[in-house]
């Protein structure tokens, strides 16, 4: 299992938790068992989001390896001008 | 990734300042820009825009201009594709009004006719009956209860119940126990800021050629920032296949985030299907300031403890963002930004992303960050003042570093703010006596930089020579960088090399030039894609030896045996292998498609001395310096180019520009005299400080520079102002009239 912090303004979709756990091995599962576990993140991980790795910002690659060692959070997807 | 070999043997190629690739063309107007395209049997077209900021469309008649000699083509929404959703759906509105024009400019239809002055014309002769409806521009007034609804419904689940329906999407970070925070500062300043919305003042005006045919295949010539994105958008806004149109990049004239957006091209695609015929759409500047996106305008309020010491034990932010009629204010940003640069225990932020009847917000040079840090570091630099501590020892002191974990989650990585901190505070700038009337001020900025899907290809000629296609707009002098690179990687003179921006049927997909990425992404592409040439050269003199391909590394340009074992063989020249590639399996092109995600994050620090006349409300900015962090910088005149750009807008933001609206809601300065941006005569000299601390997600440690070097001009500025009037500045810009009134207020207690 991976624990995942969440930004706070998730906690609404989450029964209130700002910290969750998934079994993912890479991003994209991670981001899967996000939506099976709660639903309503669909909206908010559909529209695009960012996930940190160890303070590695993955903005797009869904096959980015993550294990419980990591430190991992959840942020809103990266743009820039 | 860590960075490689080439960091410590040392560069032979990087971090020299070559000729720009670009300069002649340029200077000679050979270059082409957007508006440069033609095309046999070319129209021209013309926009009809709202004249109201809010209105229900109730009629569109277009008999009379339809009937005008030359006009071969008029359209209106129902011309473009239908069922849209999501962000497409938000582009065509913003592209053509469906039944509600939603600012003042909105498009509502467009002619093409064989004349501009024909299709210019022939606009006015549409005619349009609006019902015009309450309007809202400003985001305080537009998040408050009796504010027009812009559009209901378009609030995502984010919000919290209870909120305007204009407020449609909802941000909260944060970690630690802000109330204990406050409780254990010596003092806590509570402070409210405003900044207006400013343009991104490209020069060069959006403009496009488009052929469109009755089969679906299309081809358009544009500026942007991203042609794949304007192949993809268009593809969908039209109704046609992605791969059946074709998308090539102009030169660019500007675009700092501005034209990462698509406006025009799709209108431009819908009059060519009609018309059988290539269009052409150039816009005005009025255009450009009217329906292109400017930065967002925002509202803010700060609360920062701090101990006698210099400690910051708490801090807490909110951001309400207006980001025209459209959804996609960047308000996480800028809360995410907020606090970047410090390592604080207890941190709390919110933010608002608020519609109101404005044109679409657009990216501008790090989105929400400079905003954010105009605030954060006005409040560090009033606590500085009233505990009298020096602003660079409590940056240095509450400094995020390597490990610290931010103010928006994730620990950092390898960072260099201390480093910015330690220059800025060597430079000489700092302890320069100041005159009469002048003040210093100081500001840290952050932004994230990104990565992003990139493809690079690198075909070599028989002369030994090298093509680089990339997909990346050149928008901050990358084919020189991209060909500094795959010099160093090829071991062959940059002279040889040639960078291009190849279209969208050359190469696989390119994220849109933004996020200060290019240098970083398609960087980290054409390295790779000289490495996998490199392999390939190898090869060909392996097979040539007939020894194995392990035996053979690549030095000095020159295919050589790894050592003794491997056999004496005279080294082989890229330009010699090239020669034969024919005869010997082939052309040779190296290619690397991939997301790089190791983009670094990077911090800035900046100096300003301001100068204030108190009798006029007159600013002057008389010595600025830059101290910022590039990871590796390729070409530092460009990375210096960078600094210097950065900090020039930055300028104009705080003490000139803004978004001017009437009491009907109209834009009242669409125009470069009455929107001032500053010019060559109204700044000094720029000074840089480039910091290096590797990126540990380059091969070479390169971070993105292009954006970092906005996000401390305002607050800098703002602090260097207020110093010298004696008076805290927290409305933006700092034009006169503001500073005469924040003087009379204070002298009027």
């Amino acid at each position: 299992m991976v624990e995942v912090n969440l930004w706070s303004g998730l906690k609404a979709y989450t029964g209130g938790a700002d910290k969750v756990e998934v079994e993912a091995r890479n991003v994209g599962e991670l981001l899967r068992g996000l939506v099976r576990a709660y639903p309503d993140l669909e909206p908010t991980i559909e529209a695009g989001v960012s996930v940190a790795v160890d303070g590695r910002i993955i903005a797009s690659s869904l096959t980015e390896p993550v294990s419980s060692e990591n430190e991992i959070y959840l942020i809103q997807r990266l743009k820039g001008g | 990734m860590a960075p490689d070999g080439n960091m410590t043997n040392g560069f032979k190629v990087v971090g020299t300042r070559p000729k720009r690739p670009d300069g002649v063309d340029k200077v000679t107007g050979r270059a082409k820009f957007g508006a440069d395209a033609a095309a046999p049997g070319m129209l021209h077209a013309s926009i009809v825009r709202s004249p109201h900021a809010h209105a229900k469309i109730l009629k569109i008649d277009t008999s009379k201009a339809e009937a005008l000699k030359g006009v071969k083509a008029v359209v209106t929404r129902a011309d473009f594709a239908e069922g849209l959703t999501g962000e497409n759906w938000n582009i065509l509105e913003n592209v053509m009004a469906g039944d509600t024009a939603l600012y003042d400019g909105h498009a509502v239809a467009a002619v093409a006719a064989t004349t501009a002055l024909a299709a210019r014309d022939a606009a006015k002769l549409i005619e349009v009956e609006y019902e015009p409806l309450p309007h809202v521009t400003d985001v305080d007034k537009a998040m408050a209860a009796d504010a027009p609804v812009i559009r209901a419904g378009a609030a995502d689940k984010s919000v919290p119940e209870g909120m305007h329906p204009n407020v449609v999407r909802y941000h909260e970070s944060g970690h630690g126990d802000v109330d204990k925070g406050f409780a254990e500062a010596d003092l806590v300043i509570e402070e409210s800021f405003k900044t207006e919305a400013t343009h991104q003042g490209y020069i060069e005006p959006h403009a496009c050629l488009a052929q469109l045919g009755p089969d679906g295949k299309g081809e358009v010539w544009c500026c942007t920032q991203g042609h794949f994105n304007v192949q993809k958008v268009c593809a969908a806004l039209v109704g046609t296949e992605t791969s059946q149109l074709r998308v090539t990049p102009s030169e660019i004239g500007g675009g700092f985030g501005g034209k990462t957006v698509v406006f025009i091209e799709p209108v431009a695609l819908a009059l060519s299907r009609k018309a059988n015929r290539p269009v052409k759409l150039v816009m005005s500047r009025s255009e450009v300031f009217r329906a292109t996106g400017p930065t967002a305008s925002t509202s803010m309020d700060i609360k920062i403890g701090m101990t006698r010491e210099g400690k910051i034990t708490a801090a807490q932010g909110v951001f309400r963002l207006q980001g025209g009629a459209f959804p996609g204010a960047p308000m996480e940003f800028t809360a995410m930004c907020a606090f970047a640069p410090y390592a604080l225990e207890n941190v709390h932020q919110i933010g608002y992303d608020v519609m109101s009847n404005r044109p679409k917000q657009a990216a501008y040079r790090a989105p929400g960050s400079p905003m954010a840090a105009f605030a954060v570091e006005s409040v560090i630099d009033e606590l500085c003042n009233k505990l009298d501590l020096d602003p660079i020892e409590v940056r240095l002191k509450n400094a995020s570093k390597e490990g610290t974990k931010a103010s928006y989650g994730p620990k950092f990585e390898r960072i260099g703010l201390v480093e910015t901190l330690e220059a800025a505070r060597a430079h000489p700038h700092l302890t320069a006596p100041l005159a009469e009337g002048q003040g210093r001020g100081i500001s840290c900025g952050f932004w994230f930089n990104h990565g992003g899907e990139t493809a690079v290809s690198l075909a070599l000629s028989e002369d030994g020579t090298v093509a680089i296609s990339v997909g990346t707009p050149d928008i901050g002098g990358s084919r020189a960088s991209m060909g500094q690179m795959a010099a160093e990687e090829l071991g062959i003179p940059y002279e040889n090399i040639r960078t291009t921006v190849a279209d969208t049927a050359t190469l696989g997909y390119n994220e849109i030039s933004h996020g200060s990425r290019v240098t970083y992404a398609s960087g980290l592409a054409t390295i790779k894609a000289a490495r996998d040439a490199v392999k390939k050269l190898c090869a060909r003199a392996a097979a040539k030896w007939g020894i194995d391909e392990e035996a053979v590394v690549w030095e000095d340009g020159c295919a050589k045996p790894s050592g003794p074992n491997a056999g004496e063989f005279e080294p082989l020249p890229l330009a010699k292998i090239a020669r034969s590639m024919g005869r010997t399996g082939g052309p040779i092109v190296g290619h690397y498609e991939a997301t790089p995600e190791g983009a670094g994050v990077s911090f800035a620090t900046h100096i300003v001395d301001a100068e204030v006349d108190k009798e006029t409300g007159q600013t002057k900015v008389v010595r600025y310096t830059v101290v910022q962090d590039a990871g590796k910088a390729i070409h530092p005149t460009y990375v210096e180019g960078q600094f210097q750009g950065g900090a020039a807008q930055g300028i104009g933001w705080a003490l000139n520009e803004e978004y001017i609206y009437g009491e009907d809601g109209r834009l009242q300065n669409s125009g470069f005299l009455d929107y001032r941006i500053p010019v060559a005569s109204d700044l000094p000299m720029i000074d840089t400080v480039i910091v290096e601390v590797p990126n540990p997600g380059h091969p070479y440690g390169v971070r993105g520079v292009g954006e970092t070097s906005i996000c401390p001009p305002l607050a800098a500025i703002a602090n260097a102002v207020s110093n010298a009037a004696g008076v805290r500045l927290t409305e933006l810009p700092m034009s006169p009239p503001r500073i005469l009134k924040a003087l009379n207020d204070q002298a009027n207690g």
